[in-house]
């Protein structure tokens, strides 16, 4: 089956009719299913759980023109002690940012588990040639990224050469190395559920580890409906393929009742099997501060002020 | 493994009086019937006494609202509509209240009676209360006039929302009612008797009575009813039809149904499972427009089985007042008996039965998601309405096979179309035999629009502009 699916890429007309002969995606029927998640009340035992698992599946990002290697130091700091006073509060997955400060990173979380994530392809925008674009994941992945979060070419995307999108993230992936690829599809430039679900299969049938909703940069990012219909994607993709590939919504998820809102989607559409950061992952900066807030808040009754948690 | 804490709603905003009488002219009385006991259907917990309406209790019911006619009907449309708008905004108020009672003596999860019930309850009588001085827009003259008395079955499945689609236009329209409650769910409509009062409605204009079938049948028989208006079994609705014949009360019948729901090969897959899901186990298939019959075109059938059943595997069935609870308890005893009872004969009969890994409490009245594959037009599951969390599932080949399998049944309510083509929508809703067709949805209700049955589903329309006609003389 695999083979034969790789079949599909061969020309942009193969590829065109299998994206075009997905399933449709009834845009009022996703909003209304994952707003019907969005219900969904965990408390008590259930939350402290879930704020625990989000936590492990935080990548705690910068991606800001003015990050400096100290700023990236901190950070790393933050990941691996979220919560200086409280040791039993675990490390998150991985820290995201720019190529060049790989290396900073690196150094800063040498032996402790948290990996280290770095976009490239010209992101956000991924407007650059090819060349340039495998230069810069080599360069991140030389400095020691143990993943990449690629950007497609959504303007190829848009304007149906779906083998140009198809081919580029094969050649990213050919320069990852041992790296995983995470394919960012920007969702909130796809304009439609329809392309949400093409885009998905398209980079998973490319060799994608990981499809991710959003740079960050452009609204709307990870909403609800978007990822539901991205965990559908990796669901029927493995029942297709019989490969598992994971999936991150990023930006935009800020406080603990979005994050939880976020794994009741994965529960409740791939189930377990999705719900460890080998799978799922939370791309953000600021939620991890709600998390640590609200998990606190669970063990002692009370809330502290934000001047209790660090700001890195 | 993400398990869900139990996050069960709180009981305490209800406040549930140990028993109640009749709500006649304005003030709650003792009926001279024998009193009966309405229990929690989640736990078999007997949650108040009531009173049962004999004849002559429905009498002075009818006596009381025809007085009351006089003067409600005199009042111009605008300050009636101030009343009822003064209830629907109780009723929003109140909502957190009445959900949580409507769950506790109907069995229905707090997700539903909060998200949907409540909402369209107030939605219903919003609407209906900006008709009262428009009615001379409405297409019947410059001044139609109400009927006079109307008397109101109404059943179990949505007990307020019911109440709510019955008593709303008639009031808008002038009439005053005099309403049945069904006998295992009678509170959220003694409450409602309550708000009648919060809202100074003046007395008689509703009066609620409770009782089993005899009450209705006295209320639907009483000579001095102008207009009779049931929502039911098809049976009853017969017995009803016979019994008002010649009399010149004027009529409508909503009943029964077994609706088809139909998935072409070309629907966005995903949102038909969660429609398909919507359609049989919304309100524990208690619903007469249920999706009860899903038509599947075969190209697709095996794939969207194994979807369906992979999706009812996360169904959470259990406590009516967690939050977290999809499908709640069967409303009574008897109910659960019958859909055994058809469930036994779709297997008897070949059908193939098939149900998600799923614990049923102990006490209380339960039945699980149950789907049957392998079903032939003629087997009592394809025939019969189960009225329960049920599905039947048949395929077809042709868009034309579909048409006439969906309108193959002595009923025809309400039927569900899913393709992702729009032309063959339009075909297919114009070929169906059924009073509300649903596209790429199923189970949408809103006030504005007109609902009710072809065939043995009943007559008359509720809802919308065309839901004036059944209360007035026209």
């Amino acid at each position: 089956m695999t083979t034969s699916l790789a079949d599909v890429a061969s020309s942009n007309v193969t590829l065109r009719t299998f994206l075009h002969g997905l399933p449709g995606v009834d845009r009022v029927g996703a909003d209304q299913r994952a707003a019907m998640l969005g219900t969904r009340s965990i408390k008590t035992t259930a939350k402290a759980e879930a704020i625990d698992l989000a936590i492990r599946m935080v990548d705690l990002t910068t991606l800001e023109g003015a990050d400096t290697p100290g700023k990236v130091r901190a950070m790393c700091a933050k990941a691996v002690h979220p919560d200086p006073g409280d040791p039993s509060v675990p490390k998150v997955a991985a820290v995201c940012v720019y190529p060049d400060l790989v290396a900073q990173a690196v150094d800063a979380l040498k032996g402790s588990g948290v990996k280290v994530a770095s976009v490239a392809t010209s992101f956000p925008s991924g407007r650059s040639s090819l060349d340039v674009k495998t230069t810069e994941t080599a360069f991140a992945v030389a400095a020691g990224a143990d993943e990449i979060d690629m950007v497609i070419d959504r303007g190829a995307f848009l304007a149906g050469d779906y083998v140009k999108v198809f081919e580029e993230i094969v050649a990213i992936k050919a320069a990852c190395g041992a790296a995983h690829l995470k394919v960012i599809l920007e969702t909130g430039e796809l304009s439609t559920y329809d392309n949400v679900r093409r885009a998905s299969w398209l980079a998973m049938l490319a060799g994608g580890d990981f499809i991710k909703t959003s740079t960050g940069k452009v609204q709307p990012a990870a909403t609800l409906p978007v990822t539901l219909i991205m965990l559908e994607a990796v669901r029927d993709f493995l029942a297709t393929t019989g490969r598992k590939v994971g999936v991150k919504p990023a930006g935009g998820i800020r406080t603990t009742k979005d994050a939880v809102k976020m794994l009741v989607l994965v529960n409740e559409t791939v189930g377990e099997g999705w719900l460890s950061p080998d799978w799922f992952r939370l791309g953000a900066s600021t939620l991890l501060n709600d998390l640590l807030m609200q998990r606190q808040k669970m063990a002692t009754g009370r809330y502290a002020g934000p001047d209790y948690f660090t700001l890195d | 493994m993400f398990e869900y804490a139990p996050a069960p709603e709180s009981r305490d905003v209800v406040d549930i009086q140990p028993s109640y009488g009749l709500f006649i002219d304005g003030e709650f009385a003792d009926g001279t019937g024998k009193s009966f006991k309405t229990i929690n259907p989640a736990s078999e917990e007997v949650l108040a006494e009531v009173a049962t309406a004999s004849e002559e209790d429905v009498d002075r019911a009818v006596r009381a609202a025809r007085k009351a006619f006089g003067t409600w009907s005199a009042m111009p449309g605008s300050e009636r509509a101030k009343y009822i708008f003064r209830i629907a905004r109780i009723i929003q108020e109140r909502s957190r209240e009445l959900a949580v009672l409507e769950s506790l003596d109907n069995g229905k999860p707090i997700r539903e009676s909060r998200d949907v019930d409540l909402p369209l309850v107030a939605a219903h009588f919003f609407y209906y209360a900006g008709w009262a001085d428009k009615l001379g827009y409405a297409g019947y003259g410059a001044d139609p006039r109400p009927l006079g008395v109307a008397g109101q079955v109404i059943p179990w499945n949505f007990p307020l929302l019911m109440l709510a689609w019955k008593i709303a236009p008639a009031l808008a329209c002038g009439n005053t009612v005099v309403l049945k409650p069904a006998e295992t769910t009678p509170l959220t409509a003694l409450a409602f008797a309550e708000i009648c009062r919060q809202a100074d409605l003046p007395p008689g204009v509703v009066n609620i009575v409770t009782g089993a079938g005899e009450t209705g049948a006295a209320l639907v028989n009483h000579p001095d009813v102008n207009k009779v208006a049931f929502t039911g079994s098809t049976e009853v609705g017969r017995q009803i039809a016979r019994s008002v014949a010649g009399s010149g009360k004027k009529v409508t019948l909503e009943l029964g149904g077994k609706a088809a729901n139909i998935v072409f090969e070309d629907a966005a897959l995903d949102q038909a499972v969660e429609g398909i899901v919507n359609g049989i186990f919304f309100n524990q298939g208690h619903v007469c427009c249920a999706g009860s019959r899903l038509l599947v075109q075969e190209s697709i059938a095996t794939e969207l089985l194994e979807a369906l059943k992979r999706r009812l595997g996360t169904l959470r069935l259990g406590d009516p007042l967690d939050k977290n609870t999809d499908i709640g308890a069967i409303n009574s005893a008897a109910q659960l008996a019958r859909i055994r009872e058809l469930s036994d004969a779709g297997e008897a009969e070949g059908a193939e039965r098939w149900s998600p890994a799923c614990s049923l409490p102990d006490k209380g009245f339960w039945f699980p998601p149950t789907i049957f594959t392998g079903v032939a037009q003629s087997h009592r599951i394809a025939r019969e309405e189960v009225f329960g969390p049920v599905l039947s599932v048949l395929t077809f080949r042709t868009p034309a096979e579909a048409v006439e399998k969906a309108n193959n049944t002595p009923f025809g309510l309400s039927a569900g179309v899913w393709t992702e083509k729009g032309s063959r929508i339009l075909w297919v809703a114009s070929k169906l035999r059924a009073g509300v067709v649903w596209a790429n949805t199923f189970n949408k209700f809103d006030p504005t629009s007109p609902f009710g049955g072809y065939k043995e589903s009943g007559y008359g329309r509720e809802g919308g502009l065309h839901g004036l006609e059944a209360y007035l003389d026209v």
